[in-house]
Parts: C-alpha cells; sequence; structure tokens
C-alpha cells in the first residue's frame, strides 16, 4: 500500500482534545488522516474504511467515573461488532494518554489471550497526586514485536513528555509478578520511565512520573497490533516543541515523537 | 404604604410579582433594591421609578431584575464610564480620557476591534487574527475557591469563542494571602489562603485541562490585602479567520441558546461582583457561584467552530455575568434592534424556576447566537451532533424594546433605549498624600544569605509545583515553554506557534507589582506596563498590545478612587510613550472584605508577535565563556521591593519607568535579537539583578562571574542596592565574544555594560564595590532555595 492511501481514523467524542496535533502527527508523515466523532462513525458504519484507528488525549467523557471507562463501554455498545473485525484483521490501535486507558478499559490491552471481558490492568490516579506536565524518558523495550516501534533500536532512550493525573500502571496485586513475566514472555512490553542515561526509574519520581508499576509507560497487545501509552508523542514530532531546543545549536528536524508514528506507516505499507 | 403591599403577585400559573414603585417613598425604593439583591443606588432606582410613572404602571420582577443587571458595574463599568470629580477637575469617562485615548493617538493599522467586543482582535498572519481577553473572577473565588477560578476560566474562553475564535491559549494571574497566615487571626467568613490557593489552582487546572487548552503564562503573587480578598485573573488567547468573523445581526434573526442547561447556580454573579464581601457572603452568595463543566463547554467549542466555518450565523456572544439579561440585551442593542423572547423555551436544570430567574441566571457553558432563519436546522444540526442541546428562544425585532414572555404570558416589555441608559454615575475621588520613609539600615555582611533568601521569598520563588498541574503543552503548539528545559527554568514570555504553515509565534506575558501600589498608584501601573512589555521582548516578542485589569477596592470611597485615576494616568502615558496600545481591559472594582481592601492591582497582560518562533530567545546560560551584559540602568529604587520587604520594610523610592529612553533602549535590543546573536535574555524584576543572574545560571547549569563596579547606576554606593533594586527597563543579556562589536555597536548610546561572563565553574560570584565576591554560591545551593518554598504543592 501506498503512504499516501492509508487512511487513519482518529476518534473523538466529548472531551477529546488531542485529536488535532495527533492527526497532524500522520498528516506530516504524508498518509491521510480524518478526526471523527464517534456519533459519525456509528452514523457512517465506515470503521473498516480505515487502516488505522487511534484514540488520542484528553478527558473522554469528562473521564467520569473512570478515565476512559465510559468511551470504552459506549465503543463496545455501539461498534463492537466493526472492532471485531479491525482487530481480526490485525488493523493497528493506537492509544495515546486517555486512548490508552480507553483500550485498557476496554480490554484490549493487556489482552493476554485476546480482548478480556474485564480490565486486567489499570491506569490509577497518580502517585504523587495530582495532574503532571513534563518531559520525561522512556526506554524502549521491545524485541521486536510492537509495530508501533520496529524502527526504534531496542534500549534506546526517548524523550516525550507525559501530561495527566491517571497513569499510573497496575495489575492486580495478587498476579502482579505473573502477568509481568507474561508481558516479557509475549514481547508486550513497549516503554518504561528511565533517566537521561537509560537508567529505569524504580518508582522514583518524578523520573517515574506517576508511580506507574515497574516504571511502565507502554505496553502493546500479544499480536503488537495494538498498543498504548501515556506519553504523547504528538507533542514530541518537531525539534521546536522541545523544551530545550533554544540550547541546541543544531537540532534534528524531527523529535522522539515521530519513530512511533514513522514505525506504524512503515508496517502499514508493508502490510496492507 | 406597608413592606406588603410593596409586592404584589400576579395571577399567573407561575411565580410573577409586580413591585409597587409608582408610591414608593425613597426609603422603600432602597429597600426593594437591597431585598431584591438588585444592588441599584437611590439615583437609579429613582430613575426606573419615573420610567415606569410614564409607562402608567409598575415594573415586573423581570424588569427591575433586567435593569439592574444592565446597569451593573460588572456589566456597564459605571465608575470607568461615569464621571469623576477630583482636585478640582472633571473627568468625564476614565475609560476614554485615559485607556482608550490612548489606543486611538497610536492608532495601529493592526488594530482589528478594540474594547468593542467580548475581546481585543488584533492582526496575526495569513489571514489569521488574535483575539485577547482577560477577566477576574474574584468574588466567586473567595466564596467558593475551586469552582468560582474554574468558571473564571470557562468564562473567559467563551469571551474569545464570542468573537468566534479558536482559544488557543490561557493565562492565569493570581492574588493569595501568605501561605502562612495565623488561623486565629483570620476573620469569620474568611477562607485561609492556602485552603484558597489549593481550590483556585487546582480549579483553574481543571478547566484548562479538560477543554484541552494549554494554560501557558501566569504568575501568582502573595500580599497581606489578597487573605480577604483572592485575586482571580484569567486570560485567554484565540486564534480566528478574519474571513470568517461574523457580526451582522439584524432584525428578524433568530436568537438560539446553546450548550448547558440554565440553573439557580449564578444568580446575582454581577450585582454580588458589585458588593463588598462579608462575613454572610458564604451565605448570600453561594447560589452566585457557578458550577463548572469543561466538557460542555469543549463540545460547545467545536460546535461553534463548525458553524463559523460554515458561515452559518450572523452573531454570537457569551452568556456571561448577568446570563441571558446581558446577552440578548446587549445584541439587540448593538446591532440597533430590540427583541422577544420565549423563557419558557431555555432548557432547564429542573422545574420551578421563575422567569426572572431564568433570565439572570449565570449558569455555565453557555453560548447566544443569532442565526438567519434559513440556517437555523443546519445550526440546531450541528449542535445535536456534537452532543450540544441548543434552542431558538427568540428574535431579534425591528421595534426596539425588550420583550419577554413566558407561558404565553408578557413579563416584561421595556423600551430599549431606556435600559442602555443608564443615569451618568458622578463620583469623587482624591489622591491624599502618604506621608513614607526610606527605611535606614546597615548593609548586610553576608549578602549570599540575603539572595538565597529572596529566592525563597514567595513572590519569587519558583511556582513549578502549580504550574505542572496546568497542561501548557496540549495542541503541540507551545514553542517557548513557561518552565525551561531540564531545570524549569522562569521563562519571561511563552511563546504559542499557531500555524502550521507559518513561523510566526504569539508571545504572551504579564506584569503586576502591586506593592509598588502602597507608595504610588501611578508608578506600580507604570511598573507593570513595562515588566509586561520587557518580558515579551525578552523572548522576542514585537508590535506589542495590552490588556489592562483593575482589580480595585470601592469606588464610592474617594481615596480608592483616587488612586484608580492614578493609575489610570500612568496607563495612557507609558503605553502612548511605548506606542503599546490597549486592546482589551476589564474592572472588578469593591474588592473590600472584613479585613478592608485589596490593595490596588492592575494586571498587565501584554501579546507580541514573534516575527519567527526559531530566533525566540529563552532566558537560560548557554555556553560557558559568553559575555554578560546588563542593559538599562539602576537607580537606588528600592521602595516596595521585595529586598524591602525581606528587612520589614516598605519604603518610598519606587521604582519609576522612564519610558521615552527605556523605548530606545527597547528598539535596539529587539534589533539585536533579530541579528540572532543575543543567547539568552532575562528581565529583572522582584529581587532586581541577584535574582535575574541567579536564575539565569541555575536554569542554563552554568556558573556566572559578575563585578558590580561595572553596572552602570546612579548613586549607588551599597553592593545590597545594586544587586536588588528592582528598577525598570532593565535586562541580563547573553552575548558571545565573537559578537560583541556587533552587540556594541547595535546598543551605541543605551545604557548597557558587559559586567560578567558565563563560566563552567557552577558557582555565582559577585565582586562588590570595594569587597571582593559578595555574593559566592553554588548554583544548585540558588535553586533548591527557589525551588524549596513552594515545591510540595502546600
Amino acid at each position: 500500500m501506498k503512504r499516501e492511501e492509508i487512511k487513519v481514523c482518529v476518534m473523538r467524542v466529548g472531551g477529546t482534545n488531542c485529536d488535532a496535533e495527533t492527526q497532524r502527527a500522520f498528516q506530516e508523515l504524508g498518509v491521510q488522516a480524518e478526526t471523527l466523532h464517534l456519533n459519525e462513525l456509528i452514523k457512517r458504519r465506515n470503521l473498516l474504511d480505515y487502516q488505522v484507528l487511534v484514540f488520542p488525549g484528553g478527558f473522554s467523557f469528562g473521564d467520569y467515573v473512570r478515565a476512559g471507562v465510559i468511551l470504552a463501554r459506549w465503543l463496545s455498545a455501539e461498534l463492537g461488532k466493526e472492532l471485531k473485525t479491525f482487530i481480526e484483521e490485525n488493523r493497528p490501535i493506537l492509544g495515546i494518554c486517555n486512548g490508552f486507558q480507553v483500550l485498557v478499559e476496554y480490554g484490549l490491552l493487556p489482552g493476554f489471550e485476546g480482548v478480556s471481558a474485564y480490565p486486567e490492568a489499570t491506569l490509577a490516579t497518580n502517585i504523587p497526586q495530582g495532574y503532571n506536565c513534563r518531559w520525561i524518558h522512556l526506554k524502549h523495550e521491545n524485541k521486536g514485536k510492537c509495530i508501533f516501534t520496529s524502527k526504534i533500536p531496542t534500549g534506546k532512550v526517548l524523550h516525550i513528555p507525559v501530561a495527566h493525573s491517571e497513569g499510573r500502571f497496575l495489575f492486580p496485586k495478587e498476579k502482579e509478578q505473573q502477568l509481568l513475566d507474561k508481558l516479557y514472555e509475549n514481547d508486550m512490553m513497549v516503554l518504561r520511565y528511565c533517566n537521561e542515561n537509560g537508567e529505569y526509574a524504580e518508582g522514583s519520581y518524578p523520573t517515574n512520573p506517576n508511580g506507574s508499576f515497574h516504571d511502565i509507560a507502554g505496553i502493546c497487545n500479544k499480536d503488537g497490533t495494538i498498543f498504548g501509552l501515556m506519553p504523547h508523542p504528538e507533542r514530541a514530532l518537531y525539534w521546536w516543541q522541545q523544551p530545550d531546543w533554544t540550547r541546541r545549536e543544531q537540532m534534528p528536524q524531527y523529535g522522539d515523537g515521530k519513530l512511533f508514528f514513522e514505525s506504524l506507516i512503515d508496517y502499514l505499507a508493508k502490510k496492507f | 404604604m406597608t413592606q406588603s403591599s410593596l409586592y404584589s403577585r400576579r395571577d399567573t400559573p407561575f411565580s410573577l410579582h409586580e413591585i409597587n414603585t409608582q408610591k414608593a417613598s425613597d426609603q422603600q425604593l432602597l429597600e426593594v433594591s437591597s431585598e431584591l439583591g438588585l444592588c441599584l443606588n437611590l439615583q437609579e432606582m429613582k430613575q426606573v421609578q419615573a420610567y415606569f410613572q410614564t409607562q402608567n404602571r409598575n415594573p415586573t420582577d423581570v424588569e427591575l431584575q433586567t435593569i439592574a443587571q444592565t446597569w451593573s458595574e460588572h456589566c456597564y463599568h459605571k465608575t470607568f464610564k461615569g464621571k469623576i470629580r477630583i482636585d478640582g477637575k472633571e473627568i468625564n469617562s476614565l475609560f476614554k480620557t485615559y485607556i482608550a485615548k490612548a489606543t486611538h493617538e497610536i492608532n495601529p493599522r493592526w488594530c482589528v476591534s478594540v474594547f468593542e467586543d467580548n475581546a481585543g482582535i488584533i492582526s496575526f498572519d495569513r489571514g489569521y487574527a488574535i483575539a485577547a481577553k482577560v477577566e477576574t473572577h474574584n468574588h466567586p473565588s473567595a466564596v467558593e475557591p475551586f469552582g468560582g477560578a474554574a468558571t473564571g476560566v470557562g468564562g473567559v474562553i467563551r469571551d474569545v469563542l464570542g468573537v468566534w475564535a479558536d482559544p488557543i491559549a490561557c493565562t492565569d494571574v493570581l492574588g493569595f494571602g501568605p501561605l502562612d497566615y495565623d488561623y486565629n487571626k483570620l476573620p469569620a467568613g474568611v477562607k485561609h489562603p492556602k485552603y484558597v490557593y489549593m481550590g483556585v489552582t487546582a480549579g483553574i487546572g481543571a478547566y484548562g485541562n479538560n477543554m484541552g487548552i494549554p494554560t501557558v503564562n501566569g504568575a501568582i503573587y502573595f500580599d497581606e490585602t489578597y487573605t480577604g480578598n483572592v485575586v482571580v485573573y484569567c486570560g485567554c488567547i484565540g486564534l480566528l479567520p478574519l474571513c470568517k468573523f461574523r457580526k451582522n445581526a439584524q432584525a428578524g434573526h433568530v436568537i438560539v441558546v446553546a450548550g448547558g442547561k440554565t440553573g439557580r447556580d449564578g444568580i446575582h454573579g454581577v450585582t454580588f461582583a458589585s458588593a463588598e464581601l462579608t462575613e454572610k457572603s458564604e451565605e448570600v452568595s453561594r447560589p452566585a457561584v457557578q458550577i463548572a463543566d469543561p466538557i460542555e463547554e469543549e463540545k460547545l467549542k467545536r460546535a461553534l467552530m463548525e458553524i463559523r466555518d460554515r458561515e452559518l450565523a450572523s452573531a454570537t456572544t457569551d452568556l456571561g455575568g448577568g446570563g441571558m439579561s446581558s446577552a440578548v440585551g446587549e445584541t439587540a442593542e448593538r446591532f440597533g434592534c430590540g427583541a422577544t423572547v420565549d423563557l419558557s423555551k431555555v432548557p432547564l436544570k429542573y422545574a420551578g424556576l421563575a422567569p426572572w430567574e431564568i433570565y439572570v441566571s449565570e449558569s455555565q457553558e453557555r453560548m447566544l447566537l443569532t442565526v438567519p432563519l434559513e440556517n437555523l436546522e443546519q445550526v440546531l444540526a450541528i449542535f445535536e451532533k456534537e452532543d450540544v442541546e441548543a434552542t431558538a428562544v427568540g428574535k431579534l425585532t425591528r421595534e426596539r424594546r425588550l420583550q419577554l414572555s413566558f407561558e404565553g404570558i408578557t413579563v416584561a416589555d421595556i423600551e430599549m433605549q431606556f435600559l442602555f441608559k443608564p443615569p451618568e454615575s458622578m463620583k469623587t475621588a482624591t489622591y491624599p498624600a502618604v506621608s513614607l520613609e526610606e527605611p535606614e539600615f546597615p548593609e548586610p555582611t553576608n549578602l549570599t544569605e540575603t539572595l538565597l533568601q529572596l529566592l525563597s521569598a514567595p513572590n519569587i520563588a519558583s511556582k513549578e509545583s502549580v504550574v505542572r498541574t496546568y497542561d501548557h503543552e496540549v495542541k503541540g503548539n507551545t514553542a517557548l515553554k513557561p518552565l525551561h528545559g531540564k531545570y524549569a527554568g522562569p521563562n519571561d514570555a511563552s511563546i504559542i506557534k499557531p500555524l502550521d504553515n507559518s513561523w510566526k509565534g504569539v508571545a504572551i506575558s504579564c506584569g503586576m507589582n502591586p506593592n509598588y501600589g502602597k507608595i504610588d498608584a501611578y508608578w506600580m501601573a507604570a511598573a507593570a506596563i513595562d515588566e509586561a512589555v520587557r518580558n515579551n521582548l525578552a523572548v522576542g516578542g514585537r508590535r506589542i498590545a495590552l490588556l489592562d485589569n483593575f482589580v480595585w477596592g470601592n469606588p464610592e470611597k474617594p481615596e480608592r478612587l483616587g488612586s484608580l485615576v492614578r493609575a489610570c494616568e500612568a496607563c495612557y502615558d507609558i503605553a502612548t510613550a511605548f506606542r503599546t496600545p490597549f486592546i482589551s481591559g476589564k474592572d472588578s472594582l469593591y474588592n473590600e472584605s472584613p479585613m478592608g481592601p485589596v490593595t490596588p492591582t492592575l494586571l498587565i497582560t501584554a501579546v507580541g508577535i514573534v516575527p519567527d518562533i526559531r530566533s525566540a530567545v529563552s532566558m537560560d546560560l548557554k555556553t560557558p565563556g559568553n559575555l554578560l551584559y546588563l542593559v538599562g540602568n539602576t537607580y537606588p529604587e528600592l521602595g516596595g521591593s521585595e529586598y524591602y520587604k525581606l528587612k520589614g520594610f516598605l519604603g518610598k523610592s519606587v521604582p519609576k519607568t522612564r519610558a521615552t529612553q527605556a523605548r530606545k533602549t527597547y528598539y535596539a535590543l529587539t534589533k539585536a535579537m533579530g541579528e540572532g546573536i543575543v543567547k539568552s535574555c532575562h528581565d529583572l524584576s522582584e529581587g532586581g539583578l541577584a535574582v535575574a543572574a541567579a536564575e539565569m545560571a541555575f536554569a542554563g547549569g552554568y556558573g556566572l562571574e559578575m563585578d558590580l563596579r561595572a553596572v552602570p547606576s546612579k548613586l549607588i554606593a551599597r553592593d545590597d542596592f545594586l544587586l536588588f533594586s528592582e528598577s525598570n527597563s532593565r535586562f541580563l543579556v547573553e552575548v558571545a565574544e565573537k559578537d560583541r562589536e556587533e552587540f556594541e555597536k547595535l546598543m551605541k548610546g543605551k545604557v548597557h555594560a558587559e559586567i560578567g561572563k558565563v563560566t563552567k565553574n557552577t558557582r555565582l560570584i559577585i565582586q562588590g564595590l570595594k569587597r571582593p565576591a559578595v555574593v559566592d554560591a553554588p548554583i544548585a545551593d540558588l535553586r533548591a532555595s527557589w525551588k524549596r518554598t513552594l515545591s510540595s504543592g502546600v
């Protein structure tokens, strides 16, 4: 498939607010990206016209009840069928920040045995508590499964911002170790918080900005086609979005965020 | 006439009262004003009485409430528009005489709409314009900090939507009492500053974050007088394609109300704003505080932007202070129409609201649109798509009357001409001389310790713990962030790059120096303008527009009004000297509580254009070996300074602004920036030279060696005064050795001097006039002191 034929659906509902910059990131790389309200998708029933589905950041439906949960339930009720086909055809789904919360609430991530009926993990309120907007470092952990990071060498340290108040990745306490092992066994671990030298945060704030278990910042499903992350790659796309660009003599044209979109497009161009 | 016969219930299936003003005595008129919460004075009540006498009938409660809202200080700005007698002369409108006059005299081509709309509009690039508005929400925030602040943000965002602009950034400037205030000293009804601080900052963050608008600029200021009167300024910057700007409503167009439902929250917000806070404010005025729902506003914004782009409506305005009463009335007045509205069509949160309550309710997240009939269906469909409720409630009429009905019964019928002609206010002002003294005290032996203390002073200390709770990067267009780089240095302004196909940026900065106002309101206002402008210039902003927001005490008290006049004089003088026009402004008066009045506070917000964000300048030191220049003269001006405050003094020598001289310096510095030879730049404000130098050093991670003997100064023989004087119009500028000559050439004739060098050695070392190394500290210690005070988020 040619790059310019690829169609990305950036889905929004009331409270989604990172759709424009997410759409822009895809367009910057030469693919077609459209922002569609869920109401429109339900009306048109054309989800399968798109090769990629993206849940951008924001506060879908106000994040009332729990972050992402209302959208997840609404989706499952209204678009469950199409979504099932979408996933079975291994079409990629990306969830950024609130989108990650939606994927977890839907049961798509981690999705050890496919879509789970109940969430198998959660993105709990930050420790320390409260909204936190800052640039952090991430270590790429994936060995090759995740199609969203295929162009990022394993072990590479990335610089990207986070901005959320519910991003503390947790497994049920009693199954914590077992599920963590499973993440590694299936190559589903993708991103972990670390310092600028690549040393894991080991839970220390603010290197790990939210108290996530095992410094987890992003995971994929066992097929590597569904990926959720708390940090915002779309805010680290251009050089001038970097927090320290005025210090550099020479900046690369793009930031680390671009690598995710680039990897995804690479996969699509080959697969479809 | 007895009290009970003053009101008579009409025989209607809903609550509607007639007020027997015809026979009421002066005393009774005042009673009506107070009992119905009208906040109208006797002169105004008598004008109402006279009007209805000519109509040969009594007014309904709906009519009285409508008049009260329209004539309120909040909606009509009686003080700024009225007459003032001071020192034997008469000022006819502070607004026209000083603020608007400055703009008209400067008269820049790039001002698209000033003072006319909900927000000021200036041209930008590629057919786009920038809209800007700043509001205050002090009273509601004093009663309910979270809700008051959140709805303040919501309100100012709607103002920007009201000129069809897409909100792209928010600002907030807050004033609190000292966080360590003694609980036992708080009078009844006054909340502890710490509680107010936590609630207000959380409210601001919640609204902006939820709506996905980056909060990029602001300040937090602590002052004793803010204990009883919290100060909450909320600002919003928007972007609009000028060709889509529609303000051409006419008779026959349908009035649509869209967004949240209407309830009893926010009744009498604007009249509440014209009253002093009392012990009972909590009880009496709680309904005046609205409830915030940012998601509703986010949806509303989406719909409005689509309606704008498809050019389906003829005008829009927000339902803010005064609710429908002000939105409907002002829209009709602006387009030379009248209006008919059926209040029973307005969607309600719950049943049982009286018509007057519906009409004046300030329930949040509502906008009013006027729509040509043929577009109505499409407009309603767009709202439906976004899950937003929208209802046609009436229409504009050719006849110049405001006619309101409820369930088929007329509940108000007033001539527009009467409604928009409140009696002119005449107030008296005095500006008594205050006797202040310059303190005398020996120079401290350890100035390093003094600097560390100053860096920890609440007004100087890092606000990172608050700023990080605001999303300052959503939309991905924040090109210069409020917290800079690894060490979160305090940038002087933020820059937004709003258009994908343009390198132009918008620099947003502010200036506020309430402590100077305790000495002289004129120089306080002058300093606020200078600070806002130089903060903007420091990052590369040009073609600067200003917004003025006054927070003052009760203007009925002549000395309060006197200082307001003084401040306005400075606004005119300095703005014209700088050629920086005012494009929008707002006043919040009556900020008084059982603890006394708020200290006169003028916030100046500056919106500058950065021709190319690639040449933006941040405040952190860049490279060891580079030279450090001080631009501008240092005077013995420590009155109102943070240094004097630390020593327990106010002083008298308030910093003055020498605007004509400063303007020339600013031009030269901007030129140097344009040449790309300014590596970093930081303005000198609270804490003066020493604090600015320390901030540049620890933000960059490099040391600095400076020599006070090189500082251009007038009559200063003390190291501490040189280090901490707060003279205006000064910058520290980093220049590479190789650019020395060019920089010197560009700055020729403007006061400047090379005073130091960036070093690899990570210490700040300052040579005194006579003593060596009067300051010598590792930058890590300086940074730690600066970050400590507010680090825990309280």
